[in-house]
């Protein structure tokens, strides 16, 4: 046992039925996040997908960015940016979209959706643990392209190239949108992942659910909205809803049997 | 409600059955999966569900286990009543074994069970995976990839994994179905090991000489209970007892050797081999109709070659329910 994982001493919360406390147990939670995360961690297709699609996105705003001329006019340096900047916002949308597909599906298909839920974990934590095993190295990932796209453009690009990219709303509104969509992105695919029947259609479908939000966002990428904090607040809280929601609903279509079975709950 | 201890089975067996089940039905939309079981499982009994393919038999667990919604009757599981609201606490204390291990493939042995540790919220997680492992005898193997061991290897952690939370009770699925007969034998060995160690198990399958072998009792479904009853019980419930006597010769006048005598009721004539004549008497004790119809073998001028006791396996017994239902549906 010399490599297992260093494992601490829990205490179990008084919790006599699933009704009687309306609790979340953390340590559920994180258990499962841990092991999602070494599977994750182990399997290609999504080390591949988390590392190479991001780098992608990434480097084709470089690219159009880097391309600009310094005597650009406004209007077209504009719209490239907003190029640049919906490209980048394609990180938090569809990597975890296409990781998310996996998290039900993927269970059946292996076998192991079943064992899991017979032990006492409650449905609401089975996909709080899912959700957050994908948020937080999608987040990661797309936080760590968005600061390499700055540090590139803030060193290599034209001076007033990099003023329109680095304008604060611009920035607010990337860091805002991005664990945003991703949570969106999430919810989407977890709940086409519980409908699927294999792992490619979920992989696809989820691929398509991510994309609406980048409607909204493309607005202020594009300037059709003006971008200012305010309005990046604004459509920040609206995507916060929606992905609330998104939660609930998912959480309420959740039935253990029809995912066992296949057939619909009584 | 107190919280349970971690090891029940260090504390006093529970009071009262481990499982009640009364008139319990689940179904589909129009398809019946079981339909009115009633049963009881005692604390530390091994109770063996039997029953052919699509009888039921998972549906019944995946229910006690409180997977499925029943549609109709009323369950008790390690003391508390089948209901969403004890969904929780029945889970705690119990632990299911499905048909496929269920395992991850990507990660160690500890670490599947770590993270099924995890969810059960268990204390001293390190040495109650020691333990678990030790119990299968697998502790040397518990770095390595679950995708490494054999079907037979990963069977023995699925049964690791229910051992963590110390269950009160067991419930396994088919646990050696599509293992080699060595492999089998292993589960066989873990299994009546832990009937010693004193865990109520209820056992699904359709290998019946598992079932004879490990079980205190058996209850066979073909949708409804057919029957249920310790396996002797149920041979003799269902076959008339009987004793076959072999003779070198015939008898010239087997109604007056076999007439009157104790616990005989009848008698014809068996299948004869090769040169022997053999007998089959109906009787009601086998220890009062052995020993009268040996004497009077003797006494009739027979020679006497064998005289054995009928015994009916649990395939017969339960092969005759299954056909009758089989003969029913046809008519």
């Amino acid at each position: 046992m010399t490599k297992m994982t260093k494992m601490t001493n829990q205490v179990r919360p008084q919790q006599p039925t699933e009704r009687a406390t309306g609790r979340l147990s953390r340590t559920r939670i994180l258990a499962l996040v841990r092991k999602e995360l070494n599977d994750f961690r182990r399997n290609r297709l999504i080390a591949t997908t988390m590392a190479v699609m991001p780098l992608l996105f990434m480097i084709e705003p470089v690219i159009t960015v880097f391309k600009l001329p310094a005597n650009a006019p406004a209007s077209r340096l504009d719209a490239l940016v907003g190029v640049a900047t919906l490209e980048l916002m394609l990180i938090p949308a569809l990597v975890p979209a296409v990781v998310a597909s996996y998290a039900v599906v993927g269970e059946r298909e292996q076998g192991t959706l079943e064992p899991v839920l017979t032990t006492p974990i409650r449905p609401s934590e089975f996909l709080l643990g899912k959700a957050l095993a994908v948020f937080l190295p999608a987040l990661g990932v797309a936080y760590t392209m968005y600061g390499v796209f700055l540090a590139a453009v803030g060193l290599f690009a034209h001076a007033n190239v990099a003023h329109d990219i680095f304008e604060v709303p611009r920035i607010v509104a990337q860091l805002l949108f991005t664990p945003l969509l991703a949570l969106w992105s999430i919810w989407a695919a977890i709940a086409v992942s519980t409908r699927a029947g294999d792992v490619r259609v979920a992989q696809q479908l989820s691929s398509l659910a991510s994309l609406p939000p980048l409607a909204v966002t493309a607005l202020v990428g594009f300037d059709v909205v003006k971008p200012t904090t305010t309005v990046a607040v604004v459509i920040g809280a609206a995507l916060l809803l929606v992905d609330t929601v998104a939660w609930r609903l998912v959480s309420a279509f959740f039935h253990s049997e029809r995912l066992v079975t296949g057939a619909k709950p009584a | 409600m107190e919280r349970e201890s971690a090891n029940t089975r260090d504390q006093a067996p529970p009071s009262g059955p481990a499982i009640v089940v009364e008139g319990l039905t689940k179904r589909f939309g129009g398809r019946t999966a079981f339909a009115d079981v009633t049963l009881s499982v005692e604390y530390g009994e091994v109770f063996g569900f039997l029953g052919p393919n699509g009888a039921g038999k998972s549906t019944t667990v995946r229910t006690l286990g409180t997977l499925l919604a029943p549609t109709s009757g009323s369950a008790t599981v390690a003391g508390l009543p089948l209901h969403p609201a004890n969904s929780g606490e029945i889970r705690r204390r119990i632990a299911v074994m499905p048909e496929s291990p269920g395992l991850y493939p990507r990660l160690s042995v500890a670490e599947n069970l770590d993270f099924f540790a995890g969810l059960y919220e268990l204390d001293h997680r390190r040495s109650r995976i020691e333990r678990s492992l030790r119990a299968v005898n697998l502790l040397d193997r518990a770095d390595d990839p679950c995708r490494s061991l054999s079907k037979g290897l990963r069977q023995r952690v699925g049964l690791a994994r229910a051992l963590l939370s110390d269950p009160r009770i067991l419930f396994l699925d088919e646990p050696t179905s599509g293992l080699d007969p060595l492999a089998a034998h292993d589960v066989h060995e873990l299994i009546d090991g832990l009937r010693k160690r004193g865990v109520t198990i209820f056992l699904t399958t359709h290998r019946l000489a598992e079932a004879e072998a490990l079980c205190d009792r058996v209850g066979i479904l073909n949708t409804t209970l057919r029957t249920i009853g310790r396996p002797d019980d149920l041979r003799e419930r269902l076959f008339a007892k009987t004793l076959e006597v072999s003779t070198r010769a015939p008898l010239t006048e087997p109604d007056s050797v076999f007439a009157d005598l104790p616990g005989v009721d009848g008698w014809r004539r068996g299948d004869d081999a090769g040169e022997h004549t053999t007998y089959v008497l109906t009787i009601t004790d086998a220890d009062l109709a052995a020993p009268a119809v040996a004497r009077a073998v003797v006494t009739g001028g027979a020679d006497l070659l064998t005289l054995n006791p009928s015994r009916h396996s649990l395939q017969e017994v339960y092969l005759q329910l299954v056909n009758e239902d089989v003969e029913a549906q046809a008519r």
